[in-house]
């Protein structure tokens, strides 16, 4: 049975990057810093490809941002994602309007289901899928994984991680729960969030670069969505965190111990 | 109204310690607002974790029912909807684990409440309650505020201590009306990763390694159990497949700050860094004179931990 698949594609800033607070608290400093596709985004890209390959269907990649988030749509369609939705959006997000716009587009897109990275790297918060699955008032699995590790051959086989029963009705996956691996069976339509583990993503080809850009993206204005559109988290300020000193280097195990003994007294 | 519910973690009638640090934070928000606490247990079987927790001074509602058995957020957030209702709570707040994480956002959609993830602090003046917050991989702290009636936040267990024990706690059942034939999650299995050493989140000592152990823990895991440690990683040493992936810390990993926290054979990598910088005390052992942790670090060994690490074991034999 053929699938239909929606991914989230944030745009954030590159972990390579250097992130401090601007000194007034209002924001971050921008200068140098890069932008991509969120890494956990990625992953539920390539996860969404490869049940694509497995079962046939359609992948949608969606954005919710400014028009420069259009960057980061080009690059899940020359991973190889059939085409994209960009939810132009400029003012600040939180969890509660991303899943409420994304439960817009669900409704217009019907997918079988939605793939979400577990969370993106700029605001850290882990809430749109358990969100978003809320609102549906469909099943949710987040921080899907595999068993096998990424060096496996399993891996290598580039399989889906997320199993699908034979009828297409229900799917199991594997997710990082504390203290081991636990495995959910969950009816579809159904949300899925993505942890590191699952797969690595591919690069995009050269033709898979140059056949995106043909690709349709569809501009939807978030206004459009009959959403609240004011966040509920609201940041007041930010600050750089307390750094750490480096200490001292000691010459050997023999003073390493000392130190730890006498000094620090935690030997 | 401005009480506020905490939810506990249990498994198998085992109250989750980091429940407690959870308790303090709600402590934390009623006596600036001047609401009462209470608490919700959830499962099957919980009894003895909702006395657990009643030991702790905290009026308990006890929501136990076989739907409730296994931990699915598809089950559990309609009985935390329905507590936060009975409890007349305006504030839940839970800790921020897996099972917190997955749990809470599903929960506060029923509620119309505002989250926060992974609060390191209570912050802000008087009744107006702002919550410190890791932003870009706890690169920047945030400063936020939850606007709406109900708000929900998940406490980051190792910075909050755990609530001591109190006399005047109580345990009441909470009826449970969550039907499992219209659940659309079905629990198959868990793996669990047994082990003799302490919980990586609760260990005084962790032991941990990276890239530079080559895949091979052992010098490590000797030296974890002369010290009665948990065993870390890198996330490098977890994705290679050599260690189960719940040893991983770090900002996607586990969160640890214990009094002494061993690197070997790990660079530093601010995802990493994220997720042990808490620490009493940083080593860092590493044949890399250059790399990042000894930036950190407290004392640093350049050296090859193959020798460096049984070395100190036998050191430590001497006394």
């Amino acid at each position: 049975m053929p699938l239909k698949l929606l991914v989230t594609v944030k745009r954030v800033e590159d972990p390579e990057s250097r992130i401090r607070a601007r000194p007034d608290g209002t924001g971050i400093v921008t200068d140098g810093v890069n932008y991509k596709m969120n890494p956990f985004d990625e992953i539920a890209v390539e996860e969404a490809l490869r049940l694509k390959e497995k079962h046939g269907g359609e992948v949608v990649v969606a954005s919710i941002g400014g028009a420069a988030a259009m960057v980061e749509l080009r690059a899940a369609l020359a991973m190889g994602a059939d085409r994209g939705l960009l939810v132009r959006h400029d003012g600040a997000l939180d969890p509660g309007v991303g899943s409420a716009l994304l439960q817009a587009l669900v409704a217009q897109e019907r997918p079988d289901l939605v793939l979400l990275g577990k969370q993106a790297i700029d605001d850290d918060q882990n809430q749109t899928g358990q969100m978003l699955a809320a609102r549906l008032g469909w099943p949710q699995a987040t921080f899907a994984s595999k068993k096998e590790s990424l060096e496996s051959e399993a891996e290598q086989k580039k399989q889906p991680g997320v199993v699908l029963a034979a009828d297409g009705g229900r799917a199991l996956v594997v997710r990082e729960v504390d203290g081991g691996v636990e495995t959910l069976d969950v009816a579809l339509p159904a949300v899925v969030t993505v942890d590191l583990r699952l797969n690595k993503p591919r690069f995009a080809s050269l033709p898979g670069i140059m056949k995106a850009k043909k690709k349709e993206v569809r501009e939807i204005p978030a206004a459009s969505l009959g959403v609240e559109l004011a966040p509920a988290v609201v940041v007041r300020r930010l600050f750089d965190p307390p750094r750490r000193q480096a200490g001292v280097k000691v010459a050997d195990v023999a003073e390493l111990w000392t130190r730890l003994h006498a000094e620090a007294k935690v030997l | 109204m401005s009480n506020v519910l905490v939810v506990a973690e249990q498994s198998r009638g085992t109250l989750r310690k980091a429940t407690l640090s959870a308790l303090t934070a709600a402590r934390e928000v009623a006596r600036r607002t001047g609401g009462t606490v209470s608490a919700l247990v959830l499962g099957s079987g919980a009894a003895a974790a909702a006395e657990e927790l009643a030991a702790h001074g905290v009026a308990v509602r006890l929501a136990d029912a076989p739907v409730l058995a296994h931990p699915l957020a598809e089950a559990h957030a309609p009985v935390v909807a329905d507590a936060a209702r009975v409890a007349g709570a305006s504030w839940i707040v839970t800790a921020a684990t897996a099972y917190g994480k997955d749990l809470l956002p599903r929960a506060a959609v029923a509620l119309g409440a505002a989250v926060a993830t992974e609060v390191l602090a209570v912050a802000g003046e008087g009744a107006e309650i702002l919550l410190r917050r890791p932003m870009w991989a706890g690169n920047v702290i945030a400063e936020v505020e939850l606007r709406g009636t109900v708000k929900a936040f998940s406490v980051r267990p190792t910075e909050f201590a755990p609530a001591a024990r109190a006399p005047g706690g109580s345990v009441t059942p909470l009826p449970v009306s969550v039907d499992a034939a219209s659940l659309r999650t079905r629990f198959v299995e868990l793996q669990e990763v047994k082990s003799e050493r302490p919980e990586l989140t609760d260990a005084r000592v962790v032991v941990a390694g990276g890239r530079g152990t080559r895949g091979d823990f052992g010098p490590l895991s000797g030296l974890a159990d002369d010290l009665g440690a948990a065993v870390g990683a890198s996330r490098a040493a977890v994705d290679a497949g050599w260690v189960p992936n719940d040893w991983q810390v770090g900002q996607t990993g586990k969160v640890v700050a214990p009094e002494l926290y061993v690197a070997a054979g790990i660079s530093g990598a601010i995802q990493h860094v994220a997720g042990m910088k808490g620490a009493k005390v940083i080593v860092a052992i590493n044949k890399d004179a250059d790399a990042p942790i000894f930036q950190i670090a407290d004392y640093g060994l350049v050296a090859d931990l193959f020798q460096a690490v049984p070395a100190l074991r036998e050191r430590l034999k001497a006394g």
